[in-house]
């Protein structure tokens, strides 16, 4: 055999191999759609939803007086951008409430006769309280914070009394102090926000992967046909798959916890039980979503890459892994319909802040939605039959 | 046919006020996509009989039996599987019905036992671990209980898919193949007991592929390219088909069996071994056709009776040539 036929062969079998592997491709629809779509999530995600100095954090104002100074702040403070004044609390107890329930990420609190003291000269306080459980959310904002509201609020003071404005005024002594106070992770520690996200991460992963398998397993080895023909209903198939995956997760909740509280310090401040009801309720809601994957792929690759693809838009835009809050409204509005979400403002609110049900209700009721749409999806897409 | 041939009469038939059926379809109808599965099945079985589902390959069997059990659901007709709708009531049928499918669909990494315990709490059988100890014993596979049931024999894990259908005492079974890639002696031991099953009052509705399983049936249907073709007791069926046939044996089978196909009056041509079977529907046309081969150095020609796969080889291809 000469040397030519023999490279001319290779090149033929490599040429047939391709082919045939091109063909199997264009094929195997969702392969395909996930090449595509991944890349493309990927670049919108990363392009246009996550911003890891975010700017348009949610903030309450508690101000005890009304009048032209506190206006004026309130106006300087918005105009940083870096705030976003969602809610007027009349009392402190509300305040804490919208923080602890992961609603506002800062309280601006203005003390009563704080336009007088300042024209006195007193120099008073006011204080900013940032929720530092996310400590890449609140920290440009709290570093923003001071030059820019003084700078802003002194502008306009001489610009409305029609004084003179110049380099000059920069350099007087603050007519207030601003006391930053950066609430229950002062020293920012990173893990303190992380851990109780992997708790959340992990469980979704786990949970997702157990069960989108569970129904395809049953149809590529054949054992469906069995299953369907005996006189068993479709959501009593589903309860029984999902049932012991709830010990699996509850199992590694505990491990993660655990780890959490011993390693790394974590404090839990919240309550055990509220966090163990949560947590089970979250594990139920991504082993109905897993199982929803089941009953839609053809089989146990295409379940996978469908957990896959579903697991990306949880990492990124649930908080876990960049602030919730810095992200524009479309991807907060995608972001709210996972589970993950959820329940990170769950255990971040619980372990860190001591959250209770009442601060969490809306997150609960979400979360219980996400479930039953997730299983009413599921049980209508079981195929009774075979057609 | 052979004499072990078990021409049991069925035991609706003796008593015909007790002549009930176990499943009564009229007009069922199934199509995927454009392409016509089953159209327009009539078909009657009645209660305790054995009764044999013949047809090719993609003939529609699998289809209709499993829109027998509810798996499937007609696109028309009606009718009844041990009294219940079949289009309604599909849940209550199938706590009776033992469907036992063409490829093997327990859990193959399960044991034996657990398989048959599951079975056994799906059906509700009271007491399943007792229940499931009995059938691995009743089937014969005392010391495997334990072993994956994926690890079995082709012929061990085909009696453990029965074990499991009849587990929770069915009224009907379904068995779509149940013999495929099974060697003859555990053929026989299974259809040893098919028969006993029946005599005790349960209906087998069994699909398959081999002639001497279709004559150990009390009847038999036909289905082909989606039409029931035949129905009826073997020797109704083979008589229904009004064929004659002749055998000839020839030192060149092949040979000869090219130079019958071609000519008219011949409609079916098979080689068997050393001979030539050769059948038609014209007896006289038939005769004429053959009249000058009769004579032939090195042939003997035989007249004898047409066989049921020679029947069913003709019903074939007459569907076939109707099909496209």
């Amino acid at each position: 055999m000469s040397g030519a036929s023999a490279v001319g062969g290779f090149f033929r079998r490599v040429g047939a191999m391709m082919r045939k592997e091109f063909l199997q491709l264009a094929r195997d629809r969702i392969s395909f759609a996930t090449m595509i779509s991944i890349p493309l999530l990927q670049l919108v995600l990363f392009g246009y939803a996550i911003n890891t100095t975010p700017r348009h954090l949610p903030t309450a104002v508690l101000a005890y007086e009304n009048t032209s100074l506190t206006r004026s702040i309130l106006a300087a403070i918005e105009n940083t951008k870096y705030f976003a004044v969602v809610a007027h609390p009349t009392s402190a107890a509300e305040a804490d409430h919208l923080m602890r329930a992961g609603d506002v990420s800062f309280i601006v609190e203005i003390p009563a006769g704080f336009e007088r003291s300042v024209r006195r000269g007193e120099s008073p306080s006011m204080l900013v309280a940032a929720d530092a459980t996310d400590p890449v959310a609140s920290g440009s904002a709290v570093a923003a914070l001071r030059g820019l509201i003084e700078t802003a609020v002194r502008r306009e003071r001489f610009a409305e009394e029609g004084g003179p404005s110049g380099s000059g005024f920069e350099t007087a002594p603050p007519a207030f102090q601003i006391i930053t106070h950066a609430r229950y992770n002062p020293a920012a520690v990173t893990q303190l926000n992380i851990v109780p996200g992997l708790l959340g991460t992990i469980l979704t992963m786990t949970m997702l992967i157990f069960t989108a398998l569970s129904v395809t397993r049953e149809i590529e080895r054949g054992t469906m046909e069995t299953l369907l023909a005996m006189p068993i209903r479709p959501v009593e198939v589903m309860l029984g798959k999902i049932a012991p995956y709830v010990l699996v997760g509850a199992g590694q909740a505990s491990m993660i916890v655990l780890a959490g509280l011993f390693l790394f310090d974590v404090p839990m401040i919240g309550s055990l039980s509220l966090l163990t009801a949560l947590t089970v309720l979250f594990i139920v809601a991504n082993l109905s979503i897993g199982y929803t994957f089941s009953t839609l792929a053809q089989n146990q690759l295409q379940a996978v890459q469908m957990t896959f693809m579903y697991f990306l838009p949880n990492i990124l835009l649930s908080g876990f892994m960049f602030p919730f809050a810095g992200m524009p409204e479309w991807a907060q509005w995608i972001g709210e319909t996972l589970p993950l979400t959820h329940y990170l403002r769950m255990v971040r609110g619980i372990l860190l802040k001591g959250a209770d049900v009442s601060d969490l209700l809306n997150n609960i009721l979400a979360l219980s939605a996400i479930m039953l749409v997730a299983m009413v999806i599921a049980v209508r897409r079981f195929r009774q039959t075979l057609d | 046919m052979k004499e072990d041939t078990p021409h049991i009469a069925p035991p609706g038939a003796a008593d015909p006020a007790k002549a009930d059926y176990a499943i009564e379809v009229e007009g069922l109808s199934k199509s995927f996509g454009n392409r016509v599965v089953v159209r327009d099945l009539t078909m009657r079985v009645r209660r305790g009989q054995i009764y044999g589902f013949l047809g090719p390959n993609g003939s529609g069997k699998t289809t209709t039996i499993r829109m027998l059990c509810g798996l499937l659901t007609p696109d028309s007709g009606r009718g009844t599987c041990l009294g219940m709708d079949i289009l309604t009531q599909s849940r209550a049928i199938r706590r009776h019905v033992g469907y036992m499918t063409q490829r093997f669909s327990l859990y193959a990494d399960l044991s034996v036992r657990e398989n048959l315990e599951f079975v056994a709490r799906v059906y509700g059988v009271p007491d399943p671990v007792g229940a499931a100890r009995a059938a691995v014993t009743r089937l014969g596979l005392d010391g495997r209980g334990r072993q994956l049931a994926g690890s079995l024999s082709g012929g061990w894990k085909q009696r453990l898919a029965l074990g499991a259908c009849i587990l929770p005492q069915p009224q009907l079974l379904l068995l779509d193949e149940p013999t495929a890639g099974v060697d003859p002696k555990a053929r026989r031991e299974f259809w040893a007991q098919i028969h006993e099953l029946a005599a005790d009052g349960l209906t087998v509705l069994v699909s398959t592929h081999y002639m001497d399983e279709a004559e150990r049936c009390h009847e038999i249907a036909y289905i082909a390219y989606g039409d029931l073709l035949a129905q009826g007791t073997v020797d109704e069926v083979v008589a229904s088909a009004g064929l004659v046939t002749w055998s000839v044996s020839s030192p060149d089978p092949a040979a000869l069996a090219r130079e019958l196909a071609d000519l008219p009056g011949i409609d079916m041509v098979a080689p068997f071994g050393n001979s030539v079977h050769v059948g038609g529907h014209d007896e006289k046309a038939l005769e004429a056709a053959i009249a000058p081969l009769r004579e032939r150095e090195g042939l003997t020609w035989r007249r004898d009776q047409p066989t049921l796969e020679d029947v069913f080889i003709d019903l074939m291809s007459r569907s076939r040539d109707n099909f496209q």
